[in-house]
């Protein structure tokens, strides 16, 4: 009575750990190595799958440039020249930080362009704000007296 | 002065407009080839039709010729099949053609029974050419100049439209350049 429902529950703990096996496995002699592979991996793109990066894509060439990576790591490569590589046949595309040059200046420049906008509107309002307490919209004297009197509820003065 | 202000979210949502109406109907699939001026990458890799024959980028030299990458396991590559016959009987077209990621037989059977556009077909069982050349989906046709240089790249099936639209113009500038 038992044995099935102890075997039923162990398929359901271990089956998809069994079946769930990774597409390709890569060794590295260090941690470090690992976690570096792991970064490189993570910030290029999938030419393919677009918004995916090739460390979580399936697509064949995801597959193919992990591997080429993989290789050119193995042979020493830094991380610059493996990524040029990449760039070299895929295009910039593939690159999720691009780099900054003429053509990606204005994408970089962009967060800072907005700041400054911002800061330039709240710097408008904040200086139109004191130039009218200057210029006097402040309450002269004799309409200060008015005013309270019209709030001490004395309605002889209200003017409608 | 003030009433002007007044017309700068106007301005600034008909700029947006403009920016996204420009991109409608572009596909952000179809990428430019990182090799476009580049020459064809190194590669010797062997003849479908014969394993014992080596071919390299010598072979796109002095004449203009489309590289057409496809497998029998690609369907939208037996789509544009008939259309490249049509191209290499017709309008007499040098096409050749990269086997990519297949399997020889299976490829050989294929040419068998749909008819073989192909002038010389390059055996790419491995991807090596294709990763080289950043090929990411076949079907994938190449503008080749007669000095071997990478010129046009066009993701997707090759139709008639494409034809007159992309290749052809293309082909004639490049073929005057002789």
């Amino acid at each position: 009575m038992l044995r099935p429902v102890l075997i039923a529950f162990f398929l359901m703990m271990y089956g998809p750990a069994v079946t769930a096996e990774p597409s390709d496995v890569y060794s590295f002699d260090t941690q470090q190595e690992e976690q570096r592979f792991h970064n490189l991996i993570s910030e290029l793109r999938c030419p393919k799958c677009q918004n995916q990066n090739i460390a979580d894509s399936n697509a064949p060439i995801s597959k193919d440039m992990r591997d080429e990576a993989y290789q050119m790591m193995s042979d020493g490569a830094s991380d610059e020249e493996i990524v040029g590589a990449l760039v070299a046949r895929f295009g910039e595309f593939v690159r999720y930080k691009p780099q900054v040059e003429r053509r990606t200046l204005l994408l970089w420049a962009t967060p800072v362009i907005a700041v400054l906008i911002g800061l330039l509107v709240v710097a408008g309002i904040v200086i139109r704000a004191r130039r009218n307490d200057e210029t006097g919209t402040a309450l002269t004297d004799e309409e200060r007296e008015r005013a309270s009197r019209i709030l001490a509820g004395d309605s002889s003065d209200r003017t409608s | 002065m003030k009433r002007m202000f007044l017309f700068i979210p106007v301005v600034l949502a008909a700029v947006l407009g403009v920016v996204l109406f420009a991109g409608i109907g572009k596909d952000p699939n179809k990428l430019e080839s990182a090799l476009i001026g580049k020459p064809v990458p190194e590669f010797l890799l062997t003849d479908l039709h014969d394993e014992g024959r080596e071919l390299d980028p010598e072979l796109f030299k002095g004449q203009v010729s489309l590289l057409n990458v496809w497998g029998t396991w690609c369907p939208a590559c037996r789509d544009e099949h008939d259309d490249l016959v049509w191209l290499a009987e017709e309008k007499g077209i040098r096409i050749v053609g990269l086997n990519y990621k297949d399997n020889r037989d299976d490829a050989l059977d294929w040419l068998d029974k749909l008819g073989d556009p192909y002038q010389v077909s390059i055996y790419d069982p491995r991807g090596r050419l294709g990763f080289d050349l950043g090929v990411y989906g076949a079907p994938e046709t190449y503008v080749i100049d007669a000095e071997g240089i990478v010129r046009h790249r066009h993701v997707g099936v090759v139709n008639e439209k494409v034809w007159e639209q992309d290749l052809e113009p293309l082909i004639e500038q490049y073929r005057e350049k002789i």
